[in-house]
């Protein structure tokens, strides 16, 4: 192995430091799914009979599907008997103020550096957090001062409590109950995840950001996050993950729906951090997600912004529908895949309305004996008027033991749209990082920064707090590369 | 400053330095000339410490080190400045980051402090007008789609702005327009200093016209056959190199 190869290894080799476990009393289901499971979830939470019928028929449905076979993804079969699909920490009903919070909670939350306590926000920047652990959420702040903007942002089970109205019309709006085998199996088991709605007009005064937490043992994580930003609203949300290390695999199978109306724009962030697994590719999060937004009204804009660093194996789209004329539809990626990680990511633009436009920048990092694949479809149907897409995809290779691969689909149905696709495949050269060195650099500081560069275009949509995040954990010093 | 001995160098299994004496004391400037594969660039590369340009024999002392047993990065903080004959693009990082990035690695390496940003910039904007490269150009990605003089200036630039002990010239000449030229050797001629030393490597005399040496070295398969002062270069010019090959016994 060349000095530069042992570079870009220890590199990539950072510690997984959010692998801790928080030693809690849990109330955790046994292992297993069936309709009294479902019934019994759906009863812990006290829903509305029409949720749980729901939640039977897309059990049912999901009984008659299978696993997607098609992804560029190698692992055994999950064992879904196997998992626990219900995992709550033990504590007093009904919490007034975070005092009430276990302490052991508030510290594994200040642990993982997420805001939960106001006063110390206050300090800094304010971002509402909903902090979610295992199958409940265990604390929201800010509440008051958004609610006095009229926003509504807290845990989708207080949501069906409060405003099963909303809830109603708007869960599984976007993605039905279904869609795919994953989605079925979300809205089947679901247990809890954020609901955001944004009135007219207003624009939402802070970042909302939902922090998720595995703790438990063979545990599935399975939230569903529901956004509705209402007619020439704005918001930001920002979505962040860990989980503990372990040998054994663990499921997270998630929903995100988003509902722009006219005028209305979404800008949803992610940086995904589960546990990616060992060298040895043992364990780690297996994170089969579906994440889609609808440009439901005229002039409305849904943008997703993703930084995948975590997990095992990794297989998401994020995805627009772009009904309203003048719709616009974003996504931009970053996916790094180290040691045995497997990454199948991309996203789908559905163009419908006229005039419509989606722009899609994808930034893959192989490294190790990493596979990362992008995976994305532009479709523009009949009536699509004049609509536009440009794509670009580059990836980047550390070693010659990774994979870069990239599938683009396009349908084209409208013969004035314009459809633009670049890829490009590079190394990072030797003669790049000698030419940092020659100027002083150290070789990781070279490769950093290299790496920063090349992920440029992906890190300046993200919100300011949430770019040093992905860059540290990239292995970045943040200062002017992105600037 | 610097002094060679006995200097072997093989790169992919060839030999291509076969024993290179040189002294380069300071303050002075010194041309390596002759024709193409004859090791110039190599000599340039071992220099600055490239991978896969081993040294099988000899040493190189550089202000009182032994240069070899030096880490690439450490020779650049060390004050062994490398302007290269094909800059590299690096998409993504501007040219600014990496400036303030290499001269806070060599300030800290000297145990100063790292240059706020206020300071930085004042000097930067000093630096750039002396090549005069517009100040767009701080803020683009590093030699990304740079003409090969803008590449060539930028180069001297961050000479320019470190102010290397050791300054090595790898063919900076090449691929240059007269005006471009002059402009570059400007920025060369305001560094001579009497504690600097240059190493300019070039496979023409034109560039000797504009920022002329004290010595030039004549090399030629690997070995250095004739050394001189400036008129040297211009019976090269002349003659040729074929010519400065038959006569080296005369040197």
């Amino acid at each position: 192995m060349t000095t530069t190869e042992k570079d870009l290894t220890s590199l990539v080799q950072r510690e997984y430091k959010e692998g801790f476990v928080t030693d809690i009393d849990a109330d955790t289901l046994p292992p297993g799914l069936n309709e009294a499971v479902i019934r019994t979830i759906s009863a812990k939470k006290e829903e509305p009979e029409f949720l749980l019928q729901w939640r039977l028929e897309a059990y049912r449905r999901w009984l008659e599907m299978d696993a997607p076979q098609w992804p560029h993804l190698r692992y055994p079969p999950v064992d879904f008997q196997n998992i626990s699909y219900y995992s709550a920490p033990k504590q007093k009903k009904l919490l007034d103020s975070l005092d009430e919070v276990d302490p052991k909670l508030l510290e594994t939350y200040t642990k993982l550096g997420i805001p939960i306590d106001e006063q110390k926000a206050l300090a800094g920047v304010k971002v509402a957090v909903d902090a979610v652990f295992d199958s409940v959420s265990v604390a929201t702040t800010f509440k008051k001062t958004l609610s006095e903007a009229g926003v509504i942002f807290c845990p989708l089970s207080e949501a069906l409590k409060d405003h099963p109205g909303l809830v109603r019309k708007y869960l599984g709006s976007v993605v039905p109950a279904g869609d795919n085998f994953y989605a079925a199996l979300n809205s089947a088991v679901f247990s809890e995840g954020s609901f955001v709605y944004i009135p007219p007009g207003v624009r939402c005064p802070m970042e909302l950001s939902t922090y998720f937490r595995i703790n438990a043992m063979n545990t599935g994580q399975f939230e569903r996050t529901l956004i509705i930003a209402d007619q020439d609203s704005y918001v930001s949300y920002l979505e962040g993950c860990t989980a503990p290390q372990r040998d054994e695999n663990q499921l997270h199978a998630a929903v995100v729906e988003l509902v722009a109306l006219e005028g209305a724009e979404i800008k949803y962030s992610t940086v995904q951090n589960w546990y990616p697994g060992d060298e040895e590719g043992r364990g780690g999060i297996y994170n089969f997600v579906t994440k889609r937004g609808a440009c439901q009204g005229k002039g409305s804009k849904i943008s997703w912004t993703q930084v995948e660093t975590g997990s095992a194996i990794t297989w998401k789209y994020p995805s627009v529908i772009l009904q309203g004329d003048h719709s616009i539809g974003e996504f931009y990626s970053v996916a790094l895949t180290n040691n045995c990680q497997q990454a199948d990511t991309g996203t789908k633009m559905i163009h419908i309305g006229q005039n419509t436009k989606s722009t899609i920048i994808s930034k893959g990092i192989s490294a190790g004996r990493g596979q990362n694949s992008y995976r994305g479809l532009v479709k523009v149907l009949k009536g699509a008027e004049k609509a536009r897409n440009y794509s670009q995809c580059d990836s980047l290779l550390m070693g010659d033991r990774c994979g870069a691969h990239t599938f683009p689909y396009m349908e084209v149905k409208n013969p004035s749209a314009v459809v633009e696709h670049e890829a490009t495949t590079s190394r990072i050269g030797e003669d790049q990082l000698f030419y940092c060195r020659q100027r002083g650099l150290s070789e990781e500081d070279a490769v950093s920064m290299i790496v920063n560069g090349f992920c440029k275009e992906v890190f300046k949509e993200l919100p300011m707090e949430f770019a040093v995040e992905a860059q540290k954990l990239l292995g970045i010093s943040l200062e002017g590369a992105v600037g | 400053m610097l002094s060679i001995q006995g200097l072997k160098a093989v790169v992919q299994g060839k030999e291509i330095l076969k024993g290179i004496d040189l002294e380069v004391g300071a303050g002075e400037i010194h041309a390596i000339m002759g024709p193409n594969g004859a090791g110039k660039s190599t000599l340039a590369n071992v220099l600055a410490g490239r991978e896969n340009y081993e040294v099988t024999a000899g040493s190189i002392q550089y202000r009182g080190q032994d240069l070899l047993t030096l880490e690439p990065e450490i020779r650049a903080r060390e004050g062994v400045f490398l302007a290269f004959q094909y800059p590299v693009e690096i998409p993504g990082v501007t040219n600014v980051y990496l400036l303030k990035a290499a001269i806070n690695a060599v300030r800290k390496h000297r145990g100063e402090e790292e240059l706020d940003a206020v300071s930085f910039l004042k000097l930067i904007k000093e630096k750039a007008a002396l090549v005069e490269m517009k100040q767009e150009f701080l803020y683009r990605s590093v030699n990304e789609g740079f003409s090969g003089g803008e590449k060539k200036r930028n180069e001297i630039l961050q000479m320019a702005l470190l102010e290397p002990p050791l300054c090595i010239m790898d063919e900076t000449d090449s691929g240059l327009d007269i005006d471009a030229m002059k402009i570059v050797a400007h920025g060369v001629n305001s560094l001579r200093s009497p504690d600097r030393s240059i190493l300019i490597v070039t496979h023409y005399q034109r560039l000797l016209d504009y920022i002329v040496p004290d010595y030039i070295h004549v090399l030629a398969d690997g070995k250095i056959i004739r050394s001189g002062d400036k008129s040297l270069a211009l019976e090269l010019e002349q003659k040729g190199y074929s010519w400065i090959g038959k006569h080296a016994s005369a040197a």
